[in-house]
């Protein structure tokens, strides 16, 4: 057993910056760096891309972090643990491969499967939020179950320098080889329930090292331009240190890491993975100094008996158009321009949104303290069935321009393809993980 | 005093739920926050975003609150009309409160 693994983190979505992970694998005496890359709706969008060319389907930068950062693993060691197979873990494996060739390196890649389970739910199936029949919603596009912890645990032990997957629960892509190293039981919840606690520090990897965090003169971060990404040292009790590669920019003290520890978390008490129900009421964080925190304390209790599943469907086209108004009375020619294209669209567009970027667009004018803005401006969205309805709503805007208020410039067209995602549960028993090995 | 004054907070989403957690700069003033930042107070000063209910959970170990509100996020982070539609900017409504 080991006395201490080192975990990185090296991406916290799919278009996380590149170079913090190559400073991890080169610099930061990882074990095992994780790249986070799979947001709720990344799978469905992956999902069209595999049936237009069923050799895609991956994350669509995964040939560019593994071309930087495949030799720098190997050399030092370090194993990676990604979900960048998004909605084809095994052509993202042999894409892999190909590069090694290339590279004229020697590496063994595993692909986990068996989170695509849209074969397995019925349309049927309640929806989570709606309350209604999945297939209510929309026409389905993909339903991936999150896995767990023990797909990627099985090619750890089948000695995978780098293991890709599809849907697998963040904190599960850092338990994993917690659990492999330190020997930890797959029942042992208290130890599951603590590496837990440090998988969701460090799954939004810039997140804890003072990203998402500056708040100039309030909230100061040193060196954002070359914000480091975190790692975790891991001791087998289940405690943790945080901290960050030296010379690299970034904060990591008591107040980053409370925003991240409860950052998307529904119910602090119970959080819920596919390995465990983890409570984070009992969470002891210490400022250590020199950008390190360290987690004790956390606790878990028995596994849900099913898999959350997340369900992409087609769900209409948005389009949305914006102009802009500068000067005296702005506000008003811009509030004139929005009432305007609301007359024009309404019967077309029952629902209707006008935001006055700059006064009320993000928040509510109720806020809103009343410094009028110099320039504001509008922009108008709505839903449509087709793309062409869609774009009735930029064309509008744009016809501001000779059919509206005086002095409206800057305008910006845009019409996408809207996919939904709802949840839904799924029986242990349907879903079966696989591991597929290949080597260069 | 704003809340701005003495707290900070992250926002995140889930589906159509919005999460605000609220932390104290200094742990003295959790109290304060424990007492005045109420679930009903928050539903008050968001009622125009957060549409349905808003639990409240204390977390005194880190000196903080969460606010977990439902129907906040203009019926979804995917199909949501809004601008921002994972609500992300709204830490910074919730800071805007007073106390």
């Amino acid at each position: 057993m080991k006395e201490k693994i080192r975990i990185g983190c090296g991406a916290g979505f799919s278009g996380d910056r590149l170079d913090p992970s190559l400073v991890l694998v080169e610099r930061g005496g990882l074990d095992y760096l994780v790249l986070e890359c799979l947001a709720e709706r990344t799978i469905a969008l992956a999902q069209k891309r595999k049936r237009q060319d069923p050799s895609l389907g991956y994350d669509p930068l995964l040939e560019r972090r593994i071309e930087s950062l495949l030799v720098p693993l190997l050399q030092n060691k370090v194993r990676l643990i990604t979900n960048m197979g998004a909605a084809n873990p095994l052509a993202a494996a042999q894409k892999i491969i190909e590069i090694a060739r290339r590279k004229n390196v020697k590496v063994k890649v595993a692909a986990v499967t068996g989170d695509d389970v849209l074969d397995k739910i019925d349309p049927q199936d309640q929806a989570m939020e709606t309350g209604r029949p999945l297939s209510a919603s929309g026409p389905l596009l993909s339903a991936n179950a999150y896995l767990g912890a023990p797909g990627i645990i099985e090619a750890l032990q089948q000695e995978a320098d780098l293991i890709i997957t599809g849907r697998v629960a963040d904190p599960s892509l850092f338990i994993a080889p917690m659990i492999v190293a330190f020997g930890w039981s797959l029942d042992d919840f208290e130890r599951l329930g603590k590496g837990t606690v440090l998988g969701h520090l460090m799954e939004c990897a810039g997140q804890i090292t003072g990203g998402y965090f500056a708040d100039p003169g309030k909230k100061d971060v040193p060196g954002m331009a070359k914000l480091g990404h975190p790692f975790v040292d891991v001791w087998p009790e289940g405690r943790g240190i945080i901290g960050k590669v030296d010379n690299t920019g970034g904060i990591i003290n008591l107040q980053t890491a409370k925003e991240q520890l409860l950052y998307e978390v529904v119910n602090p008490y119970e959080y819920f993975t596919p390995d465990v129900i983890a409570d984070f009421s009992s969470v002891q964080l210490t400022d250590l100094g020199g950008n390190r925190v360290q987690v004790a304390g956390g606790k878990g209790k028995q596994k849900p008996d099913t898999y959350k599943v997340s369900v992409g469907y087609q769900a209409f086209h948005l389009g949305e158009g914006e102009i802009t108004y500068a000067g005296s009375n702005a506000v008003a020619r811009a509030t004139l321009a929005g009432e305007i294209v609301r007359e024009r669209l309404k019967d077309a567009f029952p629902e209707l949104r006008i935001d006055l970027i700059g006064q009320n667009s993000v928040h509510d004018d109720r806020l809103h303290q009343a410094n009028i803005p110099y320039e504001v401006r509008l922009r108008v969205a709505g839903k449509a069935p087709s793309f062409q309805q869609a774009s009735r709503i930029g064309e509008e805007v744009e016809a501001l321009y000779t059919n509206g208020p005086g002095g409206g410039g800057g305008v910006r067209k845009y019409v996408q393809d809207v996919v939904g995602i709802v949840s839904t549960l799924i029986p242990r028993s349907k879903v079966t993980h696989h591991v597929t090995l290949f080597t260069a | 005093m704003k809340l701005y004054d003495i707290a900070h907070s992250r926002a995140g989403d889930k589906g159509n739920t919005l999460t605000l957690s609220l932390i104290a700069y200094h742990e003295k003033d959790y109290p304060l926050l424990c007492e005045k930042v109420t679930a009903e107070k928050v539903k008050e000063h968001l009622k125009e975003i957060a549409k349905g209910d808003i639990i409240r959970y204390e977390l005194p170990n880190i000196a903080s609150l969460l606010f977990v509100c439902y129907d906040a996020l203009g019926g979804g982070v995917t199909t949501s009309l809004r601008m921002d539609a994972h609500g992300k900017t709204l830490s910074y409504a919730l800071l805007e409160m007073k106390i």
